[in-house]
């Protein structure tokens, strides 16, 4: 039968990949949405109205779908994670139940508000509810991110044993709420979560205005495509070489206070120093990709770029060595090509951003066809390059659950058995899977459904009603 | 200021948090039986309308609703969580597959309602129809049997008790479900979604009779704790509330028969926790003293929650506010 400790780590693996998706989608549209609100109210523009009663309804099923893939998680502690939660419960609990309290629910409230209430509220109440929904996602973060900062960097605690139980009590809760690793998380995250949504933004409005000006089919509305295009590089200019500079300063933080996670980042087996960083690396083996060693593999290595890295500036320091812990390693196959395929994309994103840049600035933005189709591909490219570097970051932390202090192992329910694990297990493959298309196939419609048209709008006195302002695609 | 050291050394202001957590955490679950309670009980009814203009009439009630409604429940386990982490950690691996089961049907009932609106044609809109009531039914009842199960210690997940409990909370989502629907989209539903609520109280009450004689026999001391001024007083004020319930649908005063049923809520959840007082655990025995957490966290959890929870109350005051009065058909949604 299956083993109870892999099925939950499976699951969590799963239902946090999948769940995840959708914080990033209502996180990253909620400072666009905060601006279209303003700029709606403000300047009466059709065009606000359109881009803010478009993307709020991919903001609004991307929302209904985080709540129910959230509660998931919030239970699977102590479903699966007994052990651990009892252990950790003193530490962890609190910001979990403060980011309910404070955070939940002002966006879940606000919501309400925000998607169903334009014709119920007048401007000042509606602008407060465009703002609390925003502020609602990202201080969600803030208290989420505190509670797994805390697992990567733990302080502020000391270890009791209690009725025969180690037990982590709080000392010191500053240190260990505003713990070492929780300020780069965030800004890493949070930035993620914008450019993630500018590229699928970018994406889907050059899929428009490469139809328009490029193929020369008649597209409704296609000024709005333009304009979400252009706002979208401009998000993505901001965005994308600030993730690259502090994803810099994040390696190097994992570097001083998870000396295994970047060895495993850089498939470093022996302490060394001139470490080379691998920026490209080539797999001449089957055995390359499964068990990476970056003294054997073939690519480009930049002398020293690694040591460089770590220690922020110096290329002759010293590498600690995955052999050289008592722990055993964590998979280093997946962090070392996950940590490199999310630092490609990273660049990649720059790359089109000045591209687009550039062409904007020659009056060549809408007449680029390779650049459209960049921008098609990279569409959901954010979002992959936002996995990847979870997976890093958690995959890396293994064999902790606790840095240092609880192994995830230790984690598991005791009295969960095989059987239940792996019936779960396979209900979310299932469920998940099925949520996932379904979320597809409603985005995709409310991006077939297009814009509201002008005859519909209340900026230009429109009469219909702007109920469906909803989740529906069509009215 | 209030130093960490200050904070550590006792309780805040002398106060017995563990107490107040404990009802504190009750109260949360009440609220929330209670809001996403008419929620499912509008998808419980939503299951006997045909008319196409009721159905829509009945997701618009909910739309700008059930989501707030529903974080309650994440509130309640956050808070579990926090201030009790041993018997979250327990009571929520011990039910491991009922846990899931409540999650999937949440998930059922999130997610129908949007699928319903994508299409407007027939087989689709059954289907998510037929879904949509399967979790709004689902939900409360398995939510009934974990806490049926909590509350006798049962070390398995399905039990009479549980079953019992399950049935009597899907009754009550029916009679708040009902008083609400009438209040936001009466003119579209027909008359008999008023005889469903009163028919589903009079059930509630024979439920609840059922679940206290089957708690008077699986109990240790279960008739003495039954007997209590505590638990006899919160039965006869709900066969008060039932009553005002029935005569406040039958009159169309719907407001006061949501109250009522929202007064029906709150004290089953009070006769639970009356019931299971002084242990918070008791398939394994433990208290309410012998499972808080630490004063340091436990204080700073008090106060959070002292300033952050009138605010989540203004929210929803601001929300129902904006929506009060009838909903159109397809206003939400």
């Amino acid at each position: 039968m299956i083993d109870p400790v892999i099925a939950s780590r499976l699951q969590f693996a799963l239902t946090t990949i999948v769940h995840i998706i959708f914080p990033v989608m209502s996180m990253g549209l909620a400072p666009f949405l905060v601006y279209f609100t303003w700029k709606d109210i403000r300047t009466d523009e059709a065009i606000y109205e359109q881009l803010r009663r478009f993307w709020t309804k991919i903001f609004a099923i991307s929302f209904v779908v985080g709540t129910v893939t959230g509660i998931v998680l919030e239970f699977e502690f102590g479903t699966n994670f007994a052990a651990f939660s009892t252990t950790a419960g003193e530490l962890f609990g609190g910001p979990l139940a403060v980011e309910g309290m404070m955070a939940f629910m002002l966006e879940a409230t606000f919501l309400g508000v925000f998607v169903f209430g334009r014709d119920r509220v007048g401007d000042k109440l509606y602008m407060v509810s465009a703002v609390a929904v925003g502020l609602g996602t990202w201080l969600s973060a803030v208290w989420i991110l505190i509670a797994n900062s805390w697992m990567q960097t733990p302080r502020g605690y000391e270890l009791v044993t209690e009725n025969g139980q180690t037990v982590v009590h709080l000392v010191d809760p500053m240190a260990a709420y505003l713990n070492p690793r929780f300020g780069y998380m965030f800004v890493h995250m949070q930035n993620a979560a914008v450019e993630s949504v500018a590229l699928f933004m970018a994406g889907v409005a050059a899929y428009y205005v490469f139809r328009h000006h490029v193929w020369g089919v008649q597209i409704r509305n296609v000024e709005f495509w333009e304009a979400t295009l252009k706002i979208a590089l401009v998000a993505l200019l901001i965005t994308a070489p600030l993730q690259v500079l502090h994803g810099d300063m994040y390696g190097r933080h994992v570097a001083e206070t998870q000396p295994q996670k970047f060895a495993a980042m850089e498939a470093v087996w022996d302490t060394e120093s001139y470490v080379p960083e691998y920026i490209v690396a080539v797999p001449t083996s089957l055995e390359d990709i499964t068990d990476p060693r970056a003294k054997d593999l073939f690519g480009i290595g930049i002398p020293g770029g690694a040591s460089w890295l770590a220690s922020g500036g110096d290329p002759s320091a010293e590498i600690r060595g995955l052999n050289s812990f008592d722990t055993e390693s964590p998979p280093v196959a997946i962090v070392f090509w996950a940590f490199r395929a999310m630092v490609g994309l990273g660049f990649w994103f720059i790359l089109l951003a000045f591209w687009g840049g550039y062409r904007w600035y020659t009056g060549e933005l809408f007449e680029d066809g390779l650049l459209h189709k960049a921008l098609m591909a990279s569409s959901l490219g954010g979002i992959a390059a936002t996995e990847l570097g979870w997976i890093v970051t958690e995959v890396g932390r293994q064999p902790w659950v606790i840095q240092g202090v609880m192994k995830t192992s230790d984690g598991v329910s005791p009295g969960l058995t095989g059987t239940e694990a792996a019936i779960t297990l396979a209900g979310f493959a299932l469920v998940y899977g099925g949520l996932l298309v379904l979320y597809t196939y409603v985005v995709v419609r409310i991006i077939r459904g297009g814009p509201p048209s002008r005859g519909e709008l209340r900026s230009v006195g429109g009469q219909s009603a702007e109920s469906p302002a909803g989740v529906t695609g069509d009215d | 200021m209030i130093s960490a050291s200050t904070l550590a050394d006792g309780p805040l202001l002398g106060l017995p948090l563990p107490e107040l957590w404990f009802a504190l955490l009750f109260a949360i679950f009440g609220t929330f039986l209670f809001l996403d309670g008419f929620d499912f009980g509008a998808g419980a009814i939503f299951a006997t309308l045909e008319d196409e203009t009721a159905r829509e009439a009945v997701l618009s009630a909910i739309g700008p609703f059930w989501d707030g409604n529903e974080v309650w429940l994440v509130v309640f386990g956050g808070a579990l969580f926090a201030s009790f982490p041993a018997v979250y950690a327990d009571l929520f691996s011990r039910h491991y597959l009922l846990m899931f089961a409540i999650l999937g049907a949440l998930i059922l009932r999130g997610l129908a309602p949007e699928m319903y609106e994508q299409r407007h044609d027939e087989g689709w809109q059954r289907w998510w129809g037929r879904s949509f009531v399967a979790g709004s039914v689902l939900a409360p009842f398995l939510l009934g049997a974990f806490a049926g199960n909590w509350l006798v210690g049962a070390d398995r997940s399905l039990t009479l008790v549980g079953f019992v409990v399950g049935v009597t909370v899907v009754l009550l989502t029916v009679v708040s479900g009902a008083a609400f629907l009438r209040l936001k989209a009466g003119e579209y539903l027909p008359d008999a979604v008023t005889a469903y609520g009163v028919r589903a109280v009079v059930g509630y009450l024979g439920a609840v009779v059922v679940t206290l004689a089957l708690l008077a026999v699986r109990l240790p001391d279960g008739i003495d704790t039954l007997l209590s001024p505590a638990v006899v007083a919160l039965v006869v004020a709900s066969i008060g509330l039932a009553a005002g319930y029935a005569v406040a649908m039958r009159r169309g005063a719907h407001l006061a028969a949501l109250a009522a049923s929202g007064g029906l809520t709150y004290g089953l959840v009070a006769v639970v926790a009356v019931v299971m007082y002084p242990l918070i655990d008791p398939a394994v025995g433990a208290t309410v003293e012998g499972s808080i957490v630490s004063t340091l966290p436990l204080n700073l959890m008090s106060i959070g929650a002292a300033i952050l929870l009138p605010l989540v109350v203004t929210y929803f005051v601001v929300l129902y506010s904006a929506f009060r009065g009838p909903v159109e058909p397809g206003e939400a949604y």
